[in-house]
């Protein structure tokens, strides 16, 4: 398989607190991808450092065999990479179909967006995906008026809207019923034909499921990486991980 | 909200009938003194509601608090003032969209300093940068001999539509009703179309604008230079109709009219801008009839009431704040049922 994504050595300090030293990660296309440890642990850094949030100290990251260490979160976007956020982002004061649109739409140049060029195109779009993850009743509702893991949902339709390459997942299932997590499991699942996933959990069990490679950090540094089965025999995280968890 | 009249259209359509016929209802009701006075004040409400308007757009729609809206204003004021004096140029045709284009440079001018950054400005920043930006207009205005230094300049001819002058009166009151009403069916447009969603992301979380791909920077200059061409369109019209251009025109005691219009009539409605034009415009009149001494400090008050009570304005008083920030999805779009819980 082709790799999506190479993250190579990359380091992050804040002030004088590490968070990244060394970091080593490579995403195959279509590959579902778990990135697991303690809290702490550097996750989220390298998500955002990923996606462009966060600025990396050292090392690269190349996307799509481009090197886009130096690129602005916008660039990264606009090449294929879509970001769900740990703390719900939705756009609260905007109605469900309004949120995934303001995604679906973000091709377009303003001076298209002035004169609503994609506006009837995209109409059965935002429709589909809403329907997709299980939203499409509550199209016309203020996002603000939806439940907590129904506002994930329409953070991952938002970020899926945009038919990403990589979509990056921090902690989608923070917060929810396990009846939620199992549905987000289902909601997860037909995405992998369309496009790679690097996602960050807690949930032990939901990313064994879901996940065909699963990274394990500790402390800002690779500790291993294997298929689920494997990661679930390693000493390494036995020790490190599961013991702190 | 689909398919039915809401409370902000009927607004509009209500102010849209009030200026459309007051001219002739004054002129049944008032003497002709009276009513020529009340339609010349009308008309400076008319230009006036362009310069709230413009704010409005920067800040309800941009979400960037422009201390220097007067700036824009002022400048196209002085430069078609400068036109008629030197040049002798007062056609419409010319002054009008000069006077728009001065105020566009102006603004896409201050957006490249405010603006254009690898990280978005603060709040603050714009406020401070705009600000200053006024503050130094007014200073070199005032010190600057060609242009009148502290008195100003007079605008030595009328406008001019052809072979027709258009001095204070009904004919002006026209003009300026119809760049008012153009002006606002298209900041409407804008606002209510795909870009106006994108700005209302921008408004309510920046950050997370940009992991969908959108370069906030270029949205947020749009807006701001839109908002510096109507200040300017405002600027000249104003100059010609009041027949002078003087400092304070680009200070910041115009730029704080205009926030004060647009806090006091509701941000981010458009209509709320026309609405706080007329309530403070009226206000300050009768207010300096009756009260001669301590009106700025009744006037201040009652401001300070709405703004503390009200944040939404007088609008707020009548319009949700989900109609305020409306719905983008297509009118007649395939809708589905909501399925019985």
């Amino acid at each position: 398989m082709m790799s999506l994504l190479e993250v190579k050595d990359v380091k992050k300090v804040f002030s004088e607190l590490v968070a990244l030293d060394g970091a080593e990660l490579v995403i195959a296309e279509n590959q579902f991808h778990g990135l697991i440890g303690p809290n702490g642990s550097g996750k989220s850094t390298l998500l955002k450092c990923i996606a462009g949030a966060e600025t990396v100290s050292a090392g690269e990251i190349h996307f799509l065999g481009s090197n886009i260490t130096g690129r602005s979160a916008t660039d990264r976007a606009r090449s294929g990479m879509s970001l769900k956020f740990q703390i719900t982002s939705v756009f609260d004061t905007l109605s469900v179909y309004d949120n995934v649109l303001l995604s679906l739409q973000a091709e377009g140049t303003p001076w298209q967006l002035m004169r609503s060029h994609t506006r009837k195109d995209l109409d059965s779009e935002v429709l589909s995906i809403l329907e997709q993850f299980r939203l499409d009743n509550l199209s016309d509702d203020l996002a603000e008026e939806l439940s907590h893991g129904q506002k994930q949902w329409l953070e991952i339709a938002m970020a899926m809207a945009r038919n990403p390459k990589l979509l990056l997942l921090d902690e989608p299932t923070a917060g929810m019923s396990p009846e939620e997590r199992r549905v987000t499991g289902e909601l997860l699942g037909p995405i992998k034909t369309s496009c790679s996933i690097l996602i960050v959990e807690h949930d032990l069990d939901f990313i064994k499921n879901i996940s065909d490679v699963i990274t394990v950090l500790g402390q800002g540094k690779i500790l291993d990486h294997g298929t689920p089965a494997e990661i679930e025999v390693s000493e390494k995280v036995q020790e490190v991980y599961v013991t702190r968890v | 909200m689909h398919g039915k009249f809401s409370a902000i259209i009927v607004i509009e359509i209500m102010i849209l009938v009030v200026f459309a016929l007051l001219p002739l209802v004054l002129g049944v009701l008032w003497s002709v003194d009276d009513s020529f006075f009340w339609v010349v004040f009308t008309t400076k409400v008319l230009i006036l509601s362009l310069f709230g308007l413009s704010f409005d757009l920067v800040w309800g729609f941009g979400g960037m608090l422009s201390f220097g809206q007067a700036l824009f204003f002022g400048g196209a004021g002085y430069v078609v003032a400068v036109m008629a004096r030197d040049l002798n140029v007062s056609s419409a045709f010319i002054v009008i969209p000069m006077a728009i284009l001065v105020g566009m440079i102006l603004a896409l001018f201050l957006a490249a300093f405010l603006l254009v950054a690898k990280k978005p400005p603060s709040l603050i920043f714009i406020a401070l940068g705009s600000l200053t930006g006024s503050y130094a207009a007014e200073r070199l205005a005032r010190a600057w001999y060609y242009l009148g230094g502290q008195n100003g300049v007079s605008v030595t001819h009328p406008l001019t539509i052809g072979d027709i002058a258009l001095y204070e009166g009904v004919g002006f009151y026209y003009l300026a009703f119809a760049f008012l009403l153009i002006s606002y069916i298209g900041c409407r447009y804008i606002v209510r179309s795909q870009l106006g969603l994108v700005l209302a992301g921008i408004r309510q979380h920046e950050e997370r604008i940009t992991f969908f791909g959108y370069q906030v920077q270029i949205y947020k200059v749009i807006v701001f230079t839109l908002g510096g061409a109507i200040a300017g369109l405002s600027g000249g019209l104003y100059a010609f109709h009041e027949g002078f251009v003087w400092p304070s025109l680009m200070g910041p005691t115009y730029s704080t009219q205009a926030v004060l219009y647009v806090l006091f009539g509701g941000v981010g409605t458009l209509v709320g801008a026309v609405i706080g034009v007329v309530a403070i415009e009226f206000a300050t009149m009768f207010l300096a009839d009756y009260f001669q001494n301590v009106w700025p400090i009744i006037l201040g008050a009652l401001l300070l009431v709405v703004v503390m009570f009200r944040p939404t304005g007088l609008v707020g008083l009548l319009v949700s704040e989900r109609e305020r920030i409306g719905s983008f999805r297509r009118r007649g779009g395939k809708r589905r049922d909501r399925k019985q819980e």
